[in-house]
């Protein structure tokens, strides 16, 4: 029963790294673009689900809704303002622009926030569920199932709409997207404002369970990148997949080996695997 | 602006009515004593408090105080058996950096040619600075840094007057022991810490206290604080079933732990917090409705109305607005216990006042913290320095054990989340 319980709460903990790392993926798949400053959105998400809790009084549905819609302003704003600058400048340039990007929201949320640990008050998604012995916190729950629910979304809106088709299309060749009448800068802002908004979704989800200040995106940053990398480069589904699994290797390592060796379990793991597939598990070789 | 104007106004004159009020003292000497403390860089805020702790000592000493009962030297003004000499305070600003903190000592001894050094807050600062001491002959308090290895060098010119980690490991135990007298059931204890240095030597001290009060540990379950999800650890104690888990963890993990304790349904009959993460100023707002009767240390409490502790605190607030804290107040009673050894002395000779520290035995009613004395062994170290235990009632905690300084009723097993 303890090693269900174990295993229950390995994968809950996988949800909420693969709703962590479904927006960098995006950005990914989109755009081939690693944005560093990922973890600094899900940081501002949980900031902005704080301020309507504490301002507005506002339960799950509002601070999740009002993290999502301002993260989502906030992505096509980056764009415009600054990714759509850095792409035609070199490789390095575009990568260290979302470096510089992270510093520059983490530390002002220092200025903003201060330093110190901040947390949700008691929301209607607290508590734990009791499902036949085995105990599940209701706000790890809720995460898992919108990870999942945001998840089959998003691969969906990509492989089924007309939108989905032209971001697809503009990632693929931009002149020809072009051509074909699609606004590239249209699309790519799109997919900047679709990622951060998860990012939004994926912070209001996680403040309701961790405790946390300014510098929670480098906490999570790294996990996502190995569960993006793990999963394939661009694959919204290997995301969903690489968090579960890596949850599940963590909570089961933890638990039999002792909590400082789980991240050496996960990673030896994690090496091994990109050696024998180092496309990831459902990325494009 | 203006409210330090009016600050300054309000110092300059309580120093106008301290000093029409003192008794004249017929060519007194002065005692200087040489500070080092962080008063600017990351620890300033904890070094500017102690320094403002330090200046109401002084006031206390200097000036005729006979409203505080048995504290030494508050009686009179100045230092009795030294004619009514005054103490002159020096201090200066290591920034937490120790080979700062090393010149700076060299600098008072040799060039301010103070007769007796204090500090230095930063463990690896008081490392340093305390070798400077050693090297001149100069007597050396240690207010209140921690680390085990600064007392025990062979040095025969530093005294620590704080608690280290085995005194506040010794405390438990005999919390424990009291708690088996009043039928409480403790057959095991379970430790979790983080693994860095602190954690994991304070986790040390504990397990070997423990061993000598014949008090299994069921389980110690190390882990890194940065730790995103701590349910395994959680699970492991609900499966070992300790009646007491030892908590040395830093402000987030302490959050966590008490959150997926809730979650997971595991509520030990008690959980001690090891100061840090439990006395972070976030984490009673984060974990309140979850960890009532959680317990947690403390060796200042402000004490009863009228009491002598709860006039030091007015004294403290009305220079600085705050109530005294722990660091302070535990680098306040080593200034006292230094301010005493001096006067027992009766001379600035180095070697005299070596020799009055090493002969130091102030009795609990005589000190402003809960320790059960002032008495330094061989290697410096105050064999006496002891703790209060603090519980969590409500939204604030309150002092519990030892019973004489009580002020609220120990609750066991602790609530935790349920009301």
């Amino acid at each position: 029963m303890l090693l269900l319980q174990v295993i229950v709460g390995g994968l809950l903990l996988g949800a909420i790294y693969a709703l962590f790392s479904s927006g960098l993926t995006l950005i990914w798949g989109m755009m081939n673009f690693i944005n560093f400053a990922h973890g600094e959105f899900v940081m501002l998400g949980m900031y902005v689900s704080l301020l309507v809790v504490v301002w507005l009084g506002g339960g799950p549905a509002a601070f999740g809704f009002a993290a999502a819609f301002s993260l989502f302003v906030l992505g096509v704003f980056v764009y415009l303002s600054l990714i759509r600058y850095v792409l035609r400048g070199p490789m390095l340039s575009q990568i260290l622009s979302t470096f510089g990007l992270a510093l520059l929201l983490r530390y002002t949320a220092f200025w903003i926030f201060s330093a110190n640990f901040v947390s949700l008050p008691q929301t209607s998604l607290s508590g734990t569920l009791n499902v036949g012995g085995v105990l599940m916190p209701v706000p790890q729950l809720v995460a898992g199932v919108i990870a999942i629910l945001l998840t089959i979304g998003l691969h969906l809106m990509l492989t089924r709409t007309k939108v989905g088709s032209q971001l697809l299309a503009v990632s693929e060749d931009r002149g020809a997207a072009m051509l074909m009448g699609i606004r590239p800068d249209r699309m790519q802002a799109l997919a900047w404002g679709l990622s951060a908004g998860a990012a939004g979704i994926a912070g209001a989800l996680m403040a309701i369970a961790y405790p946390w200040s300014p510098s929670v995106g480098e906490t999570f940053g790294l996990t996502a990148f190995v569960v993006v990398a793990l999963g394939g480069f661009g694959s919204v589904p290997g995301a969903l997949l690489a968090g579960l699994i890596i949850g599940l290797i963590q909570a089961l390592s933890a638990f039999w080996f002792g909590p400082i060796y789980k991240d050496i379990i996960v990673y030896a793991l994690f090496v091994a695997l990109l050696w024998l597939r180092p496309q990831g598990l459902m990325g494009k070789a | 602006m203006l409210r330090f104007r009016l600050l300054n106004a309000v110092a300059a004159a309580a120093t106008l009515i301290a000093f029409s009020a003192a008794v004249p003292v017929m060519a007194a000497d002065v005692v200087k004593i040489g500070i080092l403390w962080p008063l600017t860089g990351n620890a300033a805020a904890a070094g500017q408090a102690s320094k403002a702790a330090a200046e109401v000592a002084v006031d206390i000493i200097n000036n005729a105080h006979p409203e505080l009962g048995d504290l030494p030297l508050a009686k009179t003004a100045g230092l009795p058996n030294m004619g009514g000499a005054k103490l002159e305070l020096v201090f200066v600003d290591h920034q937490g950096n120790p080979s700062l903190a090393q010149q700076l000592a060299t600098r008072l001894i040799t060039q301010d040619k103070v007769d007796v050094l204090m500090g230095a807050y930063q463990s690896s600062c008081s490392f340093t600075a305390t070798a400077v001491a050693e090297r001149y002959g100069i007597p050396f308090m240690v207010g209140e840094s921690a680390a085990l290895n600064i007392t025990g060098r062979g040095f025969k010119w530093v005294f620590r007057g704080t608690p280290i980690a085995s005194d506040y490991a010794r405390t438990y135990m005999r919390f424990f022991a009291d708690m088996k007298k009043q039928g409480k059931k403790i057959d095991s204890i379970a430790i979790v810490n983080e693994n860095t240095d602190y954690g994991t030597s304070v986790a040390d001290a504990i397990i070997e206290e423990a061993k000598k009060a014949n008090i299994p540990v069921a389980i110690r379950i190390p882990y890194s604080a940065s730790s995103t999800d701590v349910s395994a650890q959680v699970l492991q104690l609900k499966e070992k079933q300790p009646d007491v888990v030892i908590f040395i963890s830093y402000t987030a993990d302490s959050i966590l732990y008490m959150k997926t304790m809730k979650n997971l349904d595991y509520a030990p009959p008690m959980v001690i917090g090891d100061d840090t993460g439990f006395s972070d100023p976030s984490f009673i707002p984060a974990v309140a409705d979850v960890a009532q009767g959680v317990m947690n240390r403390s060796a200042w409490a402000i004490g009863k109305s009228g009491s002598t502790t709860y006039k030091i605190n007015e004294m403290y607030k009305a220079k600085t607005g705050r109530d005294l804290d722990d660091t302070s107040a535990r680098n306040m009673q080593s200034f006292f216990a230094l301010a005493d050894a001096i006067n027992r002395a009766g001379s600035t000779d180095p070697e005299k006042i070596r020799d009055a520290l090493t002969k130091t035995d102030l009795k609990p009613e005589q000190l402003m913290m809960g320790y059960e004395g002032v008495k330094f062994d061989n290697t410096g170290q105050n064999i006496l320095a002891a703790t209060y235990l603090i519980q969590l009632h409500d939204k604030k905690y309150e002092l519990i054990w030892p019973d004489k300084a009580a002020e609220a009723k120990l609750q066991w097993p602790m609530a935790g989340w349920k009301k």
